[in-house]
């Protein structure tokens, strides 16, 4: 028994780092997506009164004088600013509305006057609380839980009447940049499939000396600093750069026709291409390390040429590492961010970037986590996919 | 599985597979394979007999053209082959380790050679079912290598082998991977499958017993030589080395001193004996040879007078062979002298300690030339 704790006290460290930096932030990231207090924590008695409010028409009186409370205590906690911009994503109008009107009751120490009501010192503050989209915006906003997130990260919206519709063509955001992440991260998983194969069976089946050297020229590149790497691309790829300057000195592109490979898509296949393959070239390699150069031979004793050869023997058995390469591959791009930040110019931006945009920028981390979580359920999909596909097999020996 | 036709190009005399001095080396330096000739007659099944790293492989891979020679000249049904690619040689070619496609079935393994030479479906099929017919496989074409016994995979790597019928099959320690009983059975099954379709065949192994069994001429290796070439009772029985003597069944060696030579026999002594022996080695007087004899052409306790070569000896050891006992002697300055003689009632009287009478013939007993010790 004390055996077992001990080993288990062995793992501790490990588990505890994980929790701490995986598991937390993650579902913290998760329950963000459909789970926003804030509002309804600022604005409690607003909330409570509009319970029972079907949307149309005014409000219920006790709103009114709620409404006016919880602003007023929101402009002096200094909590207001949060709730117009929770609440401003539904409805843009109140980002303005909603810290003027409390600050205007703070200030004011604004009360309703003989034979007023609250109902009527709030639409002299601003007249948009005669409204009642005003009031829809909050009570919408103050949801504890909501699939807004979810909503907006694949360009569907709600309409007042609570009807989902998908945003108009030229407004759509996030399924263009999901369709164009997939084709970018198909694209460099093929480009590496392409590039990576001949290299990783160059090296597995080099004599030892020359496959040691093979696989540092291979590994040095995975060692150094991504940055470092993104960054040499920009200086080999810019407009007046080394492939431009080249291209030009060869003749093969007049100088005032120097491509643009950098700060568009292209730069972003070249370089996630470049930083990628050696993924590909290690998933690749060691499978076929353990492909035995006897079936080769074999086949070729059996009269086969060698293409013929190679389609029918070496393929098939080196297809794990094809399946385990592109994975991780394709998994890794469909996430990249800093080599798209850096080279990717605005045609070459990705979902990841947008999430980074709305952790950083705008603050929408609600979206951001939706975006996220979209992105992971969809590698995870994937995943079970190729799974099932392969019987369990994956190549990664 | 067809009778091969004559090669009548090439006429009934000239040797099917012919090794003109081939030499080759790795490394540019030593030589794995020294200056190799050897012929292999259509129809026949040569062994290349051998202890690890004697070059049997190389020898096999040079044939099959995986390696190229480094001097000399290989020939099969007279032509040359330097520059044939291995897949145009049409030769039937079974691995050390069978190197059967592992996702492939073995119906898939069978047909491969076949699609590669374009043989219609239809024909295919036949083939197919014959070449299982003929190692008795029929029944498993679905099954996956992984899925078959040691045993199977072997038989499945001798069809695929055959299957696209070749004149010429080379096959690399086949059985080393099987059990003793299953080994055995196998011995018997390639040498009547090879001679029933009458492919020549090259075999490789480094099992004396299995040359033995299967071969109608036994190469034997050493560090690249021929040390030897002979039928499996000659090399038995007229060993002309040293190593070839020890390798091939159970030997007994003295070191002896030439005190005189005549035409073809010599007389030598050793530990204070004179022996008449067969002059195998080219000596003189005075050199050093070593005498070879088969434990069970000594005679222990013999009728007086039958034989010219007679000593005194001191028994070791007697061991139960069933059939036969193995005697352990003190004779001649040497502890290692063995005899073994049928098993008579009561172990024929031996007791470890007593002294015997031993004897053997002038002609079971062979003067080789003197080897080092560890060799
Ligand atoms: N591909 C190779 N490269 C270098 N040396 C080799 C190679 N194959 C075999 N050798 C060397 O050649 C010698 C003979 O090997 P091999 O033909 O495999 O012997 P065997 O099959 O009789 O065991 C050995 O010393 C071995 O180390
Ligand atoms: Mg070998």
């Amino acid at each position: 028994m004390t055996a077992r704790w001990r080993a288990a006290a062995l793992v501790l460290p490990l588990l505890i780092y994980t929790v701490v930096t995986f598991l937390v932030p993650l579902t913290t990231m998760l329950v963000r997506s459909f789970y926003d207090p804030v509002v309804a924590e600022v604005l409690p008695g607003v909330l409570a009164a509009l319970d029972d409010w079907n949307g149309s028409g005014d409000p219920p009186e006790p709103a009114w004088e709620a409404a006016a409370t919880d602003l007023r205590a929101a402009a002096e906690a200094g909590t207001v600013g949060r709730v117009a911009s929770r609440v401003g994503r539904v409805d843009p109008d109140l980002r303005t509305v909603l810290p003027g009107t409390a600050f205007a009751l703070a200030e004011g120490g604004l009360r309703p006057a003989r034979g007023q009501t609250w109902h009527d010192v709030m639409v002299s503050v601003d007249s948009a609380w005669a409204s009642p989209d005003t009031w829809r915006g909050i009570k919408e906003g103050g949801r504890r839980f909501t699939s807004r997130h979810y909503l907006n990260a694949v360009d569907l919206t709600r309409g007042p009447d609570g009807s989902v519709a998908a945003r108009p063509e030229d407004r759509r955001i996030y399924l263009p940049l999901f369709w164009r992440t997939l084709q970018v991260s198909l694209a460099v998983t093929l480009l590496c499939l392409v590039l990576g194969y001949p290299v990783a069976h160059l090296i597995a089946h080099a004599s030892p000396r020359k496959r040691g050297i093979l696989l540092a020229l291979v590994l040095v590149p995975f060692w150094t600093s991504l940055l470092a790497r993104t960054t040499s691309w920009i200086v080999l790829l810019q407009n007046q750069g080394v492939i431009n300057d080249l291209l030009v000195a060869t003749g093969l592109v007049a100088d005032d026709g120097r491509l643009a490979l950098v700060y568009n898509m292209a730069g972003t296949l070249i370089a996630m291409a470049h930083v990628l393959l050696p993924f590909m070239v290690l998933s690749l390699y060691s499978v076929m390390n353990s492909i035995s150069p006897q079936y080769m031979r074999a086949a070729a004793s059996l009269g086969a040429r060698p293409w013929h050869a190679f389609r029918k023997v070496y393929w098939p058995q080196s297809l794990p590492g094809v399946g385990a390469g592109c994975l991780m591959v394709f998994i890794l791009a469909i996430g990249y961010y800093i080599t798209p930040a850096l080279v990717g110019g605005s045609s070459g931006q990705l979902i990841s970037n947008m999430v980074a945009y709305h952790m950083q920028q705008s603050l929408n981390w609600g979206l951001a986590a939706a975006l996220g979580v979209l992105m992971l359920g969809g590698v995870m999909l994937l995943y079970v996919l190729y799974d099932r596909l392969t019987g369990g097999r994956v190549g990664i020996r | 599985m067809t009778a091969l036709k004559p090669d009548l190009k090439s006429g009934p005399t000239t040797p099917h597979v012919c090794f003109e001095a081939v030499s080759k080396s790795y490394d540019g330096k030593t030589l794995v394979v020294h200056s190799l000739d050897l012929e292999v007659a259509r129809g026949e099944f040569l062994t290349l007999l051998g202890p690890s790293g004697s070059g049997k492989t190389t020898i096999l891979m040079l044939l099959a053209g995986f390696e190229v020679p480094s001097a000399g000249v290989i020939r099969v049904a007279g032509k040359p082959v330097q520059d044939l690619p291995p897949r145009k040689r049409g030769i039937g070619m079974v691995f050390q380790n069978y190197a059967l496609f592992p996702h492939m079935t073995v119906r898939e393994n069978l047909e491969f050679p076949l699609e590669a030479r374009s043989v219609a479906a239809q024909a295919r099929e036949e083939r197919v079912a014959r070449a299982m017919d003929l190692v008795r496989l029929s029944g498993l074409a679905g099954r996956r290598p992984a899925q078959l016994s040691g045993g199977q995979q072997q038989r499945v790597a001798i069809a695929r082998a055959l299957v696209f019928e070749p004149e010429l099959v080379l096959m690399d320690e086949p059985l080393g991977a099987l059990d003793r009983s299953l080994r055995e059975e196998m011995q018997y099954e390639i040498r009547s499958i090879q001679r029933r379709l009458g492919v020549t065949m090259v075999y490789v192994t480094h099992d004396q017993r299995e040359a033995m069994v299967m071969s109608d001429r036994i190469a034997v290796l050493r560090g690249g030589r021929i040390e030897q070439i002979a039928g499996p009772e000659g090399l038995y029985e007229e060993p002309e080395r040293v190593f070839v003597a020890n390798f091939i069944g159970e030997n007994n060696r003295l070191d002896a001193e030439v005190t005189s030579v005549e035409k073809h026999l010599c007389e030598v002594v050793t530990g204070g004996e004179t022996i008449r022996a067969i002059k195998v080695a080219d000596c003189e007087v005075g050199d050093t040879v070593t005498l070879s004899m088969r434990p069970e052409r000594v005679a222990v306790n013999p009728r007086d007078g039958l034989y010219s070569n007679e000593t005194d000896a001191i028994v070791e050891d007697v061991v139960f062979l069933g059939g036969q006992l193995r005697v352990r002697m003190t004779a001649c300055g040497s502890d290692q002298i063995v005899a073994k003689i049928p098993n008579m009632l009561g172990h024929g009287g031996l007791l470890v300690g007593d002294t015997v009478r031993i004897g053997w013939a002038v002609a079971d007993c062979r003067a080789l030339a003197a080897e080092p010790a560890h060799s």
